[in-house]
């Protein structure tokens, strides 16, 4: 297969003008003894080269298991891709067989998650362990493979380099870590990078080094980023458009200034007015009232309709209100949207 | 309600070192893991002071310690004139009225075995005389009530609830025995982002009805910033700087709390290409062995020969209208505040 | 090969592993449920009733088809050790010597022993001794060494020092060296009663037997210890005895009760071998041990008055170890 057998970066967009990875109504069903929650029902992205795209949310969005189907690595039972293609550069992964998926797992597509010590053996040298991603992959000896190692250490800037690489998982800080996991992630130079919740867990001096890292990185291969987290402010700093979940479906698209100058969506409005800001005073927190929804007896109709001010009885009865086009190359699942960017910002 | 001057608790020179032991029947200490390394500070009553930190620098300790959970190495504690520590048992009970704790993690502080109800009324049955038994189900059922759930879940057990559901249940426990001081440790970090803003503003105005006074710990320098009177910061078991929540946000002086701040992401794209950051760097170093003098000057940009060997004090700098631990302290501009 | 796909698990409870022999150290589950997967966000049942994790449990439990199995062959064991007469009219220790080693009949269902005496009489009169070991050998196991481990568990330090070295020291002893000793040196004679020889191999095996629990017990102590929820009653002004009586007991338990219930058919095989052997219950004491060890010599020529009481041991032994294996599952929150 032709995306298999690709080389690697700096990436330039192909001839065709599929984008390089997208997603369509994507359906991911978890199904358990206590019944079936549809953690991703009908989720449509899609990514550039050289682009981030963040997908925002909450626990139970929808948004890690989102990314777990593009890699293949839902856990299966309970989980099972019921629906939908995931495309990349025009070749749906979904019909492949696992063994043409592997080959591109890690390879031209791959991810980083948030707790770097547990996806990193204990018992082997981190040195061996990026170094096995050429062993594996490219059939590079022993002593080039450690080479290798060596100079994605130093891209990812990890200090002393040389003397580090026989070093343990465990005898690296948390940041450092991370960005072994970053190393061994882009060692093949994949096309796109997950990263999920890469930060979440680490201190805010580490988080901004890590988020730094990252984009530079993007910038010099031009691969493309999907960033998933719940964290506003990371996602403001970084990504150039973003995508919200909320219970399994996408409520907003729209690029990063739009959609913090004026969401078009009750949640992301919500959610903006109620955090706290390092750089204002004297705020009141606007919170969103109500509960997350609970996956198992999501609402009909717009699952946010429980807690949204805005809510009509249209709202509360199906079919889901349908990801609309709002002008400015923009997308909102709300019935109400021209009321939600007409509402003065918080 | 503005905090007011009187202050009812105080910290002198806290000092909590973990011995590490090395040997098999005969136990030798080799070292010590110094979590809190000489914190003093006071607390007015109806204030909040918040302590902000990264990992590793001793907040939760410090919280122990004030909850006497812990005993310090060194150090005192005063609560309203009484010596914490020296306490003795009884003294201690019903000092503990006074002074109560609220936890990060919604899923192990509270007993699963135990339903909502006997988990909130507790405190009452160690204190009898704070409720007598008979109105002791009404006051459960009205705590339920002030932090926004329904009184009738009093027979429900903890994983029937969802996470911030839980720590309003918390938060209830914290407030039976009407307490002056509530130590927040970390309260809404572990909650979803859409439910954080309703904890912090139920925390907030809990603070109002009932005259609190919290001590704040948390990461979050945003959520900090919003709720705090007074800030402090604390890096490798020491606070490094302290003042009125304006004086650190807008003219922090310490070069740690300016890094820090430098570094929290504002959620707003605007500008975002010009924002200077400062990166610091290297690994916060180990408590087990923190560097000479400073602290922090193996990180610093503005180090100098005196800074590893005179350990600066927590005092009133020229370049600072607040106390800062820094040889050469000076206030900067890091956050471009905007008013509502 | 080391693969950088793995993910952090966000439960990460650890079962217990039933124990191969009776001395095996365990590691117990983690008494809270860990953060929410993709669908616990909300609480699950807005049903009014309240559901206790102990109830849950027992919900579970009645679904699980080990257990339902499990339980009726107990119950019909207890029945049998309760009311022997309702199983069968003859007297078990009624023996027409005519009659030795003769095999299955219309008359004796299980056959003849080397005595005359009727195997199945005998096999279902000996239920009683072996169950009534196990359970109170389980009893005395759990109150002693579940006592043992909370203290050193919850105080620590010299408590925790001096119960562990003790604990120790009847660890190495091994179990049926020690039962040996333990009843050669207290013999029953011929004036010793049932009751009081049944007590003898009781304790003898509760004895040897406690450290296993107290050790499990004090893990679980350690570890609850250490939870939120036990600082916060700390915090609040509790004392010792409320903390260890509200706290740590009620979320300790669970994997004593797991280990104390696979025990149980562990016990009986004890006795039973003690028995063969000649030191556990005397000969007068009607027992499986015994009629196995009656049978010893003949098992080629007479393999049924050996096969009918050891295939009885084998399926109460079985049915225990079962139902340790369902109060395990139930009892194990990652399952949840």
């Amino acid at each position: 297969m032709n995306i298999i057998e690709q080389g690697v970066g700096p990436w330039l967009p192909d001839a065709t003008a599929a984008p390089l990875l997208e997603i369509r109504d994507l359906q991911v069903e978890f199904r358990t003894r206590d019944g079936n929650a549809k953690a991703v029902n009908g989720v449509s992205y899609q990514l550039e080269y050289g682009q981030t795209l963040a997908v925002l949310g909450e626990s139970g969005s929808g948004k890690s298991v989102s990314a777990q189907a593009i890699m293949g690595i839902v856990d299966s039972p309970p989980g099972f891709v019921t629906g939908g293609e995931v495309l990349f550069k025009g070749t749906d992964l979904l019909t492949l067989p696992e063994e043409q998926r592997r080959a591109i797992r890690g390879r031209h597509i791959s991810m980083i998650f948030q707790d770097a010590l547990s996806a990193l053996n204990p018992v082997f040298t981190v040195g061996f362990q990026i170094g096995e991603m050429f062993t594996t992959h490219n059939g590079l000896s022993k002593k080039e493979a450690k080479l290798k190692a060596i100079e994605l250490m130093d891209r990812v800037r990890i200090p002393a380099a040389r003397l580090r690489v026989d070093d343990y998982p465990h005898q690296f800080s948390g940041g450092m870590r991370q960005r072994i996991m970053i190393a061994m992630a882009i060692a093949l130079d994949p096309a796109v990078l997950i990263a999920d919740e890469p930060t979440t867990a680490l201190d805010v001096t580490v988080q901004a080094q890590i988020m730094e890292l990252l984009t530079d990185l993007r910038g010099e291969s031009n691969m493309g980023l999907i960033l998933i987290t719940h964290d506003l402010g990371v996602v403001a700093d970084v990504a150039d458009k973003i995508a919200v979940m909320y219970a399994g479906r996408i409520v907003e698209q729209a690029s990063v200034h739009d959609i913090y100058a004026d969401p078009a969506h009750p949640y992301t409005e919500g959610l903006l007015a109620s955090i706290p800001r390092l750089d204002m005073k004297g705020q009141e927190l606007a919170a969103i009232k109500g509960l997350p929804p609970n996956l198992m007896r999501i609402p009909a109709g717009c699952s946010f309709n429980p807690r949204c001010p805005y809510v009509q009885d249209v709202c509360r009865a199906d079919p889901a209100p349908p990801l609309e086009v709002v002008p400015g190359n923009r997308r909102s699942a709300c019935h109400f949207w021209e009321k939600v960017i007409d509402a003065p910002v918080a | 309600m503005p905090p007011s001057h009187e202050v009812i608790l105080e910290a002198r020179d806290l000092v909590k070192h973990f011995g590490i032991y090395q040997g098999i029947v005969l136990k030798r200490q080799i070292g010590a893991v110094k979590a809190v390394d000489g914190v003093s500070f006071d607390l007015h009553r109806g204030e909040t002071l918040g302590i902000v930190g990264e990992s590793g620098c001793g907040k939760s300790t410090l919280a122990k310690l004030l909850m006497v959970l812990e005993r310090p190495t060194a150090g005192t504690v005063t609560f309203q004139g009484k010596d914490l520590f020296k306490a003795k048992n009884r003294e201690l009970r019903r000092i503990r009225r006074d002074i109560q704790i609220v936890f990060q993690d919604p899923y192990s502080s509270l007993n699963p075995r135990m339903t909502v109800g006997d988990i909130i009324g507790e405190p009452y049955e160690i204190h009898p005389d704070v409720a007598p038994k008979a109105g002791r189900r009404k006051k459960v059922q009205e705590l339920l009530e002030v932090v926004g759930l329904n009184p009738e879940h009093i027979h429900r057990y903890p994983h029937q609830f969802s996470g911030g559901q839980r720590q309003r249940i918390g938060i209830a426990r914290g407030l039976a025995l009407r307490p002056k001081v509530i130590i927040c440790d970390e309260p809404v970090s572990a909650l979803d982002v859409s439910i954080q803003a309703q904890v912090i503003n139920l925390l907030e105005g809990l603070q109002e009805e009932f005259e609190l006074a919290y001590i704040f710990i948390a990461h979050d320098l945003s959520v900090v910033r919003h709720i705090s009177d007074r800030v402090g910061v604390m890096y490798l078991g020491k606070i490094v700087e302290i003042g009125d929540e304006a004086q650190i946000y807008d003219r922090p002086s310490h070069p740690y709390t300016q890094a820090l701040l430098s570094a929290v992401p504002v959620p707003d794209p605007v500008d975002r290409d010009n924002r200077t950051r400062i990166v610091l760097e290297g690994d916060v170093p180990s408590p087990v062995d923190p560097p000479p003098g400073c602290s922090f000057h193996t990180r610093c940009w503005k180090a100098q020969e005196i800074c590893s060997v005179d350990e600066p004090a927590l005092v009133r700098r020229p370049g600072s209208d607040h106390p800062s631990a820094c040889h050469f302290a000076e206030a900067a501009q890091i956050v471009t505040a905007h008013d509502v | 090969m080391t693969d950088p796909m793995a993910r952090t698990s966000p439960m990460t409870s650890s079962s217990v592993v039933a124990p191969t022999a009776v001395h095996g150290s365990q590691v117990p589950p983690q008494p809270a449920s860990g953060p929410a997967g993709p669908s616990s966000a909300a609480p699950l049942a807005s049903k009014d009733k309240p559901r206790s994790l102990g109830s849950d449990a027992i919900l579970e439990l009645r679904r699980d088809p080990i257990f339902i199995v499990a339980s009726i062959l107990i119950l019909f064991l207890v029945v049998m050790a309760l009311f022997p007469g309702l199983f069968t009219g003859t007297d078990p220790r009624d023996g027409d010597l005519s009659l030795s080693r003769d095999g299955p009949s219309a008359a004796a269902w299980f056959g003849n022993d080397i005595q005359g005496r009727d195997v199945y009489a005998r096999t279902i009169y000996g239920a009683r001794a072996s169950i009534l070991v196990g359970i109170l050998a389980t009893l005395f196991v759990t109150l002693l060494g579940g006592t043992a481990g909370v203290l050193a568990g919850y105080f620590g330090k010299y408590v925790d020092s001096i119960l562990s070295r003790l604990a120790d020291i009847f660890f190495a002893i091994p179990l049926l060296l020690g039962a040996i000793i333990f009843l050669v040196s207290f013999p029953n004679d011929g004036g010793t009663s049932d009751i009081a020889a049944i007590l003898k191999v009781t304790i003898a095996l509760a004895l040897l037997g406690w450290p296993s629990i107290a050790r499990i017990m004090r893990a679980s102590a350690i570890q609850v210890k250490q939870a939120d929820y036990v600082q916060a009653a700390r915090a609040v002004g509790a004392g010792n005895a409320r903390i260890i009586r509200s706290h740590i007991l009620p979320n300790g338990l669970a994997p004593v009760i797991v280990v104390a219930t696979i025990s149980l058919g562990l016990y009986i095989v004890a006795e039973a071998t003690l028995s063969f052997l000649g030191i556990g219950l005397p000969p007068q004491v009607i027992s499986w041990g015994g009629a196995i060890s009656d049978a010893q010599n003949y098992i080629r020529q007479s393999p049924h008055m050996l096969l009918f009481p050891a295939a009885f041991l084998s399926v109460t032994v079985l049915a225990f170890i079962m139902l340790g294996e369902a109060v395990r599952s139930a009892l194990d929150p990652k399952l949840r």
